[in-house]
């Protein structure tokens, strides 16, 4: 029996060998050479210059302000869908989706057509004899633009925990004298928690390496992380200076990542954080 | 009016659109009462039970809290506190927090509340478990500390659905005793639901017998017991042989005629009591060698078992076993410690 399931294991292992362990040790190989061969921490000292210490920054901060703004829409987003009947539900979880079916390249040109000097909205407001707004190539629009990308990201495993739910809790803390704020805070919320680090890391992650939004909403006036490996690889062809970028982001994701599990779990230690 | 502590007037409750659950209940629970609502599952027991704590509306009738309409009072507005039938502890806190919540939310001081939940612990016999998680404790742990948490309240009305489903039978014995004690002492008026007769019988002041969403009978116990209005009560509740008998000290009852040795206790010397037998716990023997002798009237096989029906000095028993006695024999009758029932005459 044991020695059948690790058989069928295998496949997994070999999966996880070439698509993960590999490219990853080569990317660290790389992040460590130079580019004619020879290991060095050159490229990492290279990083640590004000000029990429100020992207990585930006990129953090824009990373985190659009989880932040996807954690307060999503969440409600969430319970809405998690509160509607079952035959609603699915329906409105397929809508969430759907965009998602869609190409990415696709989904982010659409909106610089909305947001465009001459685009739908600034269109609109000339109609109205308003004055036209600078909605494009500005933090605003990278934003926006990880927003609406990474949202379901956010919804969708919030979505599922609430959905599981038992509902007699809810019940059960109305009965000891909560009302529905508090019913929130002290019940629906901290059981909600797994889900919502989910989301968070599902967000947080693609919005601080994406290249691509800030490229196209952002204008490419200024950079992200993401946009420096992509020139590296790219345009530059030193791939070393990007791998070493690649793990230095990685590793921030990983921090972040370990911040957010560490208040997993409140039942372990009751009382403490809630 | 105002001795009510709830009334239900003509309530109705429709799910769906279609489902009729309850039909027409009328229902009038005074103060510091021990009302229990007894009736098959699906009659309508926990429906009844959550109109009341306010997590259901009623399709139609109203429901009064000490002469107030509070059909639109939220729950947690309502004096009431329930044990769930299905505990709903929150897994996300120890045990100690669980039965502090409901004092946390009326800011109760940190001291103050620690003394009480420590009070609730003792009472459902806890101690030592104030910091383990839910889910480390079994059904019945959980349900006592169910239990514990709305007690705690002291809330006016307690509402407990089924609390002692997941107890044995020891335990079981030991908690109703325990919440008949805190419900005369502290004087909560309790809406108790249970399936089992024998909890009904012995802890309530009044029982409302439920059947397809309707109440078919609300009396005392003995009511109910010796002259049940319908035949779906006389059939409900009448399928345990029930005697009058002398507890004669602790451990010995006399019954029938002679005495037996039985496993309660506490009800002093010489009192009257009303005993107790399952029909399937009378063990049937040779007619030389049973504690009880009588003739078979009737003999019915009911898919699984036997149904005889045995006459003894002009009593009747009605047995329930595998092995069928022929009408017309006399056998003996054997019933063991531990399965006579003895009942306070007139609890
Ligand atoms: N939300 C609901 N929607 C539809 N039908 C319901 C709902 N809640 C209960 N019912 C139905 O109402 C009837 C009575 O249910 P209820 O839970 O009150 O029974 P009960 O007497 O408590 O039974 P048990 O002893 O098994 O707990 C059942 O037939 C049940 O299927
Ligand atoms: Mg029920």
């Amino acid at each position: 029996m044991k020695s059948n399931q690790k058989i069928l294991a295998y496949p997994y292992v070999v999966w996880l060998v070439i698509f993960i362990v590999v490219p990853l040790i080569l990317v660290l190989y790389f992040s460590l050479s130079f580019r004619d061969g020879g290991l060095t921490l050159e490229n990492y000292r290279r990083f640590m210059t004000p000029i990429y210490g100020k992207v990585l920054y930006r990129s953090l901060k824009l990373a985190f302000i659009s989880t932040v703004f996807c954690l307060i829409l999503g969440y409600p987003m969430a319970m809405i869908i998690a509160r509607a009947d079952i035959s609603k539900r699915n329906l409105m979880v397929l809508l969430f989706v759907l965009p998602m079916w869609m190409n990415f390249l696709l989904r982010t040109y659409a909106w610089m057509t909305l947001l465009g000097k001459n685009g739908v909205i600034n269109n609109v407001l000339g109609y109205f004899n308003l004055p036209t707004l600078n909605l494009l190539y500005n933090n605003g629009a990278v934003i926006l633009g990880m927003i609406y990308n990474f949202i379901p990201f956010m919804v969708l495993p919030i979505y599922s925990v609430l959905a599981k739910m038992d509902k007699t809790l809810i019940e059960a803390a109305k009965d000891l004298g909560a009302n529905e704020i508090t019913v929130f805070r002290k019940v629906t919320f901290p059981l909600s928690l797994p889900g919502v680090i989910t989301g968070i890391t599902m967000v947080f992650m693609p919005a601080v390496s994406t290249f691509v939004i800030p490229k196209l909403l952002g204008g490419g006036q200024f950079m992200l992380i993401g946009n420096l490996v992509e020139q590296q690889f790219t345009y530059v062809y030193d791939w070393n200076f990007g791998s070493a970028i690649s793990i230095i982001m990685m590793i921030f994701i990983l921090i972040a990542m370990a911040i957010t599990t560490k208040y997993e779990d409140p039942a372990e230690e009751s009382g403490g954080l809630w | 009016m105002s001795q009510n502590i709830i009334d239900l007037k003509n309530i109705t409750k429709i799910f769906d659109d279609e489902t009729l659950v309850l039909d027409n209940i009328n229902l009038y629970i005074r103060k510091n009462e021990f009302l229990t609502l007894l009736g098959p599952s699906g009659c309508g027991k926990t429906t009844t039970l959550r109109i009341i704590g306010g997590f259901e509306y009623p399709t139609e009738g109203d429901v009064f809290f000490e002469g107030k309409r509070i059909n639109d009072l939220p729950p947690y507005k309502r004096q009431i506190n329930t044990v769930f039938q299905k505990y709903a502890l929150f897994p996300h806190m120890n045990i100690f927090e669980n039965i502090a919540f409901g004092l946390r939310i009326k800011k109760m001081p940190e001291k103050e509340i620690k003394i009480k939940v420590e009070e609730m612990l003792q009472l459902v016999g806890l101690q030592n478990f104030a910091k383990r998680s839910v889910e480390s404790l079994s059904g019945g742990q959980q349900q006592r500390v169910a239990i514990a948490r709305a007690l705690v309240n002291e809330p006016e009305v307690l509402l407990l659905d089924e609390p002692l489903g997941a107890l044995d039978l020891k335990l079981r014995k030991g908690m109703q005793i325990e919440l008949k004690k805190i419900q005369q002492e502290v004087g909560i008026t309790f809406v108790y639901v249970t399936h089992d007769q024998e909890e009904a019988l012995t802890m309530s002041d009044t029982i409302a017998v439920m059947n397809e969403g309707k109440i078919q009978q609300i009396g005392t116990p003995e009511d109910i017991y010796n002259e049940p209005k319908t035949a779906f009560i006389a059939d409900f509740i009448g399928e345990s042989n029930i005697v009058k008998g002398i507890m004669i000290r602790d451990y010995l009852v006399e019954f029938a005629n002679r005495t037996f040795e039985c496993v309660d206790k506490d009800f002093g010397e010489n009192t009257e009591v009303e005993v107790v037998v399952r029909p399937e716990d009378i063990e049937i023997t040779s007619a030389e060698t049973g504690m009880l002798k009588g003739e078979v009237i009737t003999s019915t096989f009911k898919g699984v078992h036997y149904e005889m029906i045995v006459k003894e000095n002009g009593r009747h028993w009605m047995i329930h076993s595998t092995d069928m006695a022929p009408v017309g024999s006399y056998i003996g009758m054997n019933i063991g410690p531990d399965l006579i029932h003895i009942m306070e005459k007139g609890a």
